[in-house]
């Protein structure tokens, strides 16, 4: 089955940004992940100054080069620093090579200072990874839940988002998220709870669950078995673990002149 | 020959708060046989927040023994209750039971607690196995009435130098004890570890450089995690025929037939 991994990052390794995404891959391939999205450099920083973000873009615009058609690039923004986030949107994903956007913990997402990326960002076609967590021992000052995202997904129609790990607490997320057709469930970061999968298939539909692994922070085992483990459909399996995330990132990969098969 | 697989880790029973597939005995014995898991261990769920735990370990000895010899007891025991000695009596005497299995975080008392180092004391005398489950659902995910801390194992060392016949198996531990901690225990050679809750990329790979192997045991914490992700970090990371064996079975099996 093929399997496309929408969430992956430069963490956790050792090298140049060049040989850290080779050991992604050899890593995937070893366990039969066949596409990476891959974004944010070696060190995460909540609220990146205009600096910090362009560094961790270029780490990462670095680390594709070689890897074409291999692994994906999402753009770091801050909305905290709007102008900055909207350069960098043209260099990396207008201008660039890069195929969405990744947006952590900054600030959260239903605040008007995400409009103008949003609106960018769907002009161009460009997915919204918008990393979501609530935990009942507090969240981050910026930390976003799937509530938040959902509130910003009902004022964007016309934009496409991926609930970054499905909100974390996923029992919540999954409801929050349910009635917006234009959010996505990221199955990635989590522990791998039995039922997690189901339910999201249940609630959403297979065609709104997406594979992803966070990995090197997470395995691959405990991310690939939310999919392989639970009791859903094969024709499930095969939407969640790829056909999902190549439909939306197709119409910018088609932009951009890469060949989706 | 096929390749017998010891699971250390799993549970009878609904967990508290959700509902998941193989959370009756039958079920989960049907499933553990599809994996081709040849013993489990299994604890229950409902230790965690019963009272009546010689009820409790009654159920599972039944629900293990109806599991035609796939699903082992280990037996709860809460040395807060009155009278805990005769539920630790109770399995292994009455129950055969190999082992038992503590929830110190949810039965409210801390390793320095002279009640456990009497357990312990107890559990030597009768030649147990004793598992420690440090954590059992992630901190951001409990429920806002079932807030429960990770077991904080610092006192170990020192216990198991009083009791050098005794083996303790930390279970789900990889997230709540620290690493320097892992391997002071782990130097200890008293104490293993089960994989249900090692995380990142190529985990084994990465543990091995830590801890040697023979401390690791095979655990996938079914039914409330997919067994698929213990049974995919045997993959995950290049291991030799002998480690694989090892984490499959042999280390495990040589914790029972310990004398
Ligand atoms: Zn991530």
């Amino acid at each position: 089955m093929e399997i496309w991994d929408g969430h992956c990052h430069l963490s956790g390794y050792a090298g140049t940004p060049d040989e850290r995404v080779g050991k992604l891959v050899a890593l995937a391939d070893r366990m039969g992940v066949d596409r990476l999205c891959i974004f944010m450099g070696a060190n995460f920083h909540y609220d990146p100054t205009p600096e910090e973000m362009r560094a961790a873009n270029d780490e990462v615009l670095d680390g594709l080069r070689n890897w074409h058609h291999h692994a994906f690039g999402f753009v770091y923004l801050n909305p905290n620093h709007l102008d900055a986030s909207l350069a960098e949107f043209a260099r990396c994903v207008e201008q660039g090579p890069m195929v969405a956007i990744k947006l952590w913990v900054a600030q959260h997402c239903d605040s008007p200072d995400v409009d103008a990326i949003v609106t960018r960002a769907a002009a161009a076609k460009a997915p919204i990874f918008q990393h979501t967590w609530q935990k009942i021992t507090g969240n981050l000052p910026g930390e976003s839940t799937a509530e938040e995202l959902a509130r910003l997904a009902a004022r964007h129609p016309e934009a496409t988002f991926i609930c970054g790990h499905a909100g974390g607490d996923w029992e919540n997320g999954i409801r929050a998220i349910r009635p917006h057709a234009n959010v996505y469930a990221d199955l990635g970061g989590g522990d791998p709870t039995a039922g997690f999968t189901e339910m999201a298939v249940r609630e959403l539909g297979a065609e709104r669950v997406i594979f992803g692994s966070d990995i090197p922070g997470r395995s691959y085992a405990s991310q690939l078995a939310k999919v392989y483990g639970a009791q859903i459909t094969e024709e499930a399996k095969r939407l969640i673990f790829s056909e999902n995330l190549k439909r939306l990132l197709t119409p910018i990969l088609k932009l951009k002149g890469v060949p989706v098969y | 020959m096929t390749q017998e697989l010891i699971d250390t880790n799993v549970y009878i029973g609904p967990w508290p708060t959700r509902r998941v597939p193989g959370d009756d005995s039958a079920a989960l014995t049907e499933m553990l046989r599809g994996h081709g898991v040849t013993q489990a261990w299994a604890g229950s769920f409902d230790s965690l927040l019963h009272k009546d735990i010689a009820g409790v370990n009654a159920r599972l000895a039944q629900a293990c023994a109806a599991s035609g010899g796939l699903l082992v007891p280990f037996g709860a025991i809460n040395p807060a209750l009155p009278q805990w000695e005769d539920d630790v009596r109770r399995c292994a005497e009455e129950h055969r039971m190999p082992g038992i299995r503590l929830h110190p975080n949810y039965h409210g008392y801390a390793l320095d607690d002279p009640r456990f180092t009497a357990l312990l004391q107890a559990a030597a005398d009768r030649k147990l196995l004793v598992q420690i489950a440090i954590t059992m659902e992630d901190e951001r995910m409990m429920h806002p009435l079932m807030q429960v801390p990770h077991v904080d194992v610092l006192p170990l060392p020192d216990l198991l130098a009083v009791h050098p016949g005794l083996r303790v198996v930390l279970l789900n531990a990889f997230r709540g004890v620290p690493m320097p901690l892992v391997q002071r225990l782990a130097e200890t050679k008293q104490v293993c570890f089960d994989l249900a809750w090692l995380e990142g990329a190529a985990g084994l790979e990465v543990l091995k450089k830590q801890i040697p192997l023979e401390r690791v045991l095979f655990g996938s914490y079914a039914p409330l995690f997919y067994f698929a992700s213990s049974w995919l970090k045997l993959a995950e990371s290049p291991l030799s025929e002998t480690e694989r064996a090892a984490l499959m079975c042999n280390n495990a099996a040589g914790l029972l037939a310990a004398p």
